[in-house]
């Protein structure tokens, strides 16, 4: 036998496997896929739920096949009248302690609970008894929890320590009477949640689900005195696809503008020319602080996860950040004034609805630095991409046979350099293409800055711009960026600009992307490079591929906004942030 | 009764460094909540975030930890705390009548504290005086053969009067 390799039996079927493989890996790679429920491939092993029980030669009990490590001459069955039987019992205890309202539950039909429950063979309640009973908290205007859903497999706990680095939940109390919460069972919104929605990402059941916005929305589209726009994100053209049975990395962006038109919106328009806005507004900034060495590195603000993390977390990098508003609040700004005033519309008729990939933008439209000067916010309504497809569907929209469409002008027009913010390192690329001009004077030789693509969690560069080097920081999971924000607070490295996204991935990884199709699941990899192409070979196809150059964008300036970082764009495009309580352990 | 919002004493604080330089700082959590339940009674939610913030341990696993434990109390407790022994050899000697006397008089539930803040009532599974049975322990004071006749002159010793 090869050095690290093991012979064992599986089912009858020899096979070699890797030392340190689970059998449920070793079975993975044979094509046997045995039930599971707790386990995530990219979270710390638990074996809570004991679905993945395999019968192992040997062993008086069976085994958890998430956990259980191969061995020379391991001889495991997955399969059998017993192992049949427990599983369906943990299955029918499960449901016997959890709500019986799967047709009028939020994840009906997408929920690995019932789908296992089905799989498994479980067609009655057997063992009717005692339920637990918890009050849902939708404290927060991002996440909403409801205990009663949660089956206590520990993803979400695992998720907001391992990858977020938040360590916002806990199981709580024990037994029967065991529940998912923040520290003291406080409200989500007097937690130090971050409002990221990876937790309902990960989530097998509706135990965490987002603060919907679709009835909002629906109101205001059958109201005759209100103008509806929406705007959708970059990542969106990129996974809106997934909702209506097309593989994970479809560019869909003219379907997804006629689907716009089709449900009822007035205008649509691009969050990517915001995000070009953003790129100028956020480079004059950033050469500002260059000239002067002050408050460097510059951290971007586009991500609201990160925004919250800042604030609760790192209070002490607050003068860091750019005082940018979101390409989102940019956009929804300036359709309630520039467009208002250029189409003759009362801005407080218009009812901008954003499409995001994110939960935390749920929370960024509602803080009261994005409210009009008359007093509503000026973004109204923010959908996940998931509310998104459920709202098309839900009116109608029979997405795959579209003809394609074109978004509305102005703010309709984006540069490729908008399309890459959906991506972990776009907004770094979209600002070098940028910076490097305008520093220069002279056109960038590249626009494909390979250094900072990719979906690692932390990258690192340093670039040539004329005569001097520019430090680059990029991080996306917000564990992999304490490691930057670490080294930042220490001054133990010189960046000159970072990029900071909350989610793995950057927003393709977003927590209110669709749940992934069978087969696929969140955070893997392979899922949130194949979205990101998407997003680069958008962004390769265009001609005009740098903020600055988009024409509307000069326009914008030339008729509304006066100068980069001038007095009327601090006014409408600039925002402040604040240290929150309580504050996180980092 | 409110939880008073004061910091944890000087000397609490300092065991906790000591825990914190030791090699896995983070395992003396327990020993923690331990040491200011002894000095308290209970553990007020602002000692539990003063404990994360020291330790560096998120302040949801600090609680989960401590809500895990039957042992840990998250309510103020009583002037003078009242245990009613519950071990085999107690009940069948009444320690159950004796128990709802307690109730009744105090007017309270098994686990809470009266009104006026004097009496807390708990009870124990077994305190190993069975040959006294049944037990009533009052503070560190304990009273043997307990009858529910007799429960009014105990209290009476700590403050409480039928009128009152």
């Amino acid at each position: 036998m090869e050095k690290g390799k093991v012979r064992l039996t599986i089912d009858g079927r020899e096979t070699v496997a890797t030392e340190g493989m689970t059998i449920m890996q070793a079975a993975d790679a044979m094509g046997i896929r045995i039930p599971r429920l707790c386990y995530h491939p990219q979270l710390s092993l638990l074996g809570a739920c004991r679905i993945c029980i395999v019968e192992v030669e040997g062993q008086r009990n069976p085994v958890a096949s998430c956990a259980f490590p191969v061995a020379e001459g391991l001889k495991v069955r997955t399969s059998s009248p017993l192992l049949r039987r427990v599983r369906r019992d943990i299955v029918e205890l499960l449901l016997d302690n959890h709500p019986q309202d799967c047709q009028t539950c939020e994840r009906d039909g997408n929920c690995e609970l019932q789908k296992l429950a089905y799989s498994l063979g479980v067609r009655e309640r057997l063992f009717a008894g005692e339920r637990k009973r918890f009050p849902v908290d939708s404290s927060s205007p991002a996440v909403i929890r409801n205990p009663e859903k949660c089956i206590l497999c520990g993803r979400c706990v695992r998720v907001c320590e391992e990858v977020q680095g938040v360590s916002n939940l806990s199981q709580q109390y024990r037994g029967f009477t065991c529940f998912v919460a923040p520290a003291h069972n406080a409200p989500m919104a007097e937690s130090v949640c971050i409002q990221c929605g990876q937790c309902i990402n990960v989530c097998p059941t509706a135990a965490f689900v987002e603060h919907s916005h679709t009835d909002e929305v629906l109101e205001a589209l059958a109201d005759p005195n209100r103008y509806v726009v929406i705007q959708a994100a970059p990542s969106i053209r990129a996974t809106v696809g997934e909702g209506f049975g097309y593989k994970p990395g479809t560019p869909v962006t003219g379907k997804m503008v006629t689907a716009c038109r089709l449900m009822g919106f007035k205008k649509v328009f691009d969050t990517n020319f915001g995000a070009d806005l953003t790129i100028i507004e956020e480079s004059a900034e950033f050469l500002r602080r260059l000239e002067t060495g002050e408050r460097l590195p510059l951290i971007t603000s586009c991500s609201p996860g990160w925004i919250n993390f800042m604030e609760h977390f790192y209070p002490e990098l607050i003068p860091h950040a750019s005082t940018c508003k979101s390409p989102m609040s940019m956009l929804s700004t300036l359709i309630k004034t520039y467009f208002a005033q250029k189409a003759g519309i009362d801005p407080q008729r218009i009812y901008v609805v954003a499409v995001m990939p994110c939960t935390a933008k749920k929370y960024e439209a509602r803080r009261p630095e994005h409210q009009a000067p008359w007093g509503s916010p000026y973004t109204d309504a923010v959908l996940t991409t998931r509310e998104f497809i459920w709202l098309a569907k839900c009116l109608g929209v029979d997405f795959q046979n579209l003809p394609d469409g074109e978004f509305d002008s102005p703010m309709g027009v984006a540069s490729g350099a908008g399309d890459i913010f959906g991506a972990t390192g776009g907004v770094m690329e979209a600002a070098l293409r940028t910076a490097y001009e305008k520093l220069t004077g002279k056109a960038c030789p590249t626009l494909d800055f390979e250094q900072v693509r990719g979906v690692k969690g932390v990258k690192e560069a340093s670039l040539q711009i004329g005569e001097g080097r520019i430090n680059v920081g990029v991080a996306n999971g917000l564990s992999n960026a304490k490691r930057l924000l670490d080294a930042i607070v220490a001054k133990s490295k010189q960046f000159h600009i970072v990029e900071i996204m909350a989610c793995p991935g950057g927003c393709v990884g977003g927590g209110g992307q669709p749940y992934p199709p069978e087969g696929e699941y969140v955070l893997d990899s392979a899922l949130i490079r194949a979205r990101a192409k998407a997003l680069y070979t958008i962004d390769a196809a265009k001609k005009l591929r740098k903020s600055h150059e988009n024409p509307e964008i000069q326009q914008l300036y030339r008729e509304f906004l006066g100068e980069p970082n001038g007095p009327r764009s601090h006014e409408l495009l600039h925002t402040k942030y604040s240290a929150k309580l309580p504050r996180g352990v980092k | 009764m409110k939880a008073p919002v004061e910091r944890l004493p000087e000397d609490i604080v300092e065991y906790i460094r000591q825990c914190c330089a030791r090699r896995h700082g983070e395992s003396y959590l327990i020993a923690v909540l331990q040491k200011i339940q002894n000095r308290f009674g209970y553990l007020a939610p602002e000692w539990m975030n003063q404990v994360s913030e020291l330790m560096q341990i998120p302040a949801a696993r600090v609680t989960g930890v401590a809500t895990f434990y039957h042992f840990f109390s998250f309510k103020p407790k009583g002037q003078h705390r009242l245990t009613i022994c519950m071990g085999t050899a107690c009940f069948v000697r009444g320690a159950g009548k004796v128990l709802d006397r307690l109730k009744e008089l105090l007017k309270v539930e098994e686990g809470e504290t009266t009104k006026d803040g004097r009496f807390s009532l708990e009870c124990a599974r077994c305190l190993g005086a069975c040959a006294l049975a049944p037990v009533l322990v009052v503070d560190e004071k304990v009273y043997g053969n307990v009858t529910p006749d007799s429960v009014p002159k105990i209290l009476g010793q700590y403050g409480w009067n039928e009128k009152k």
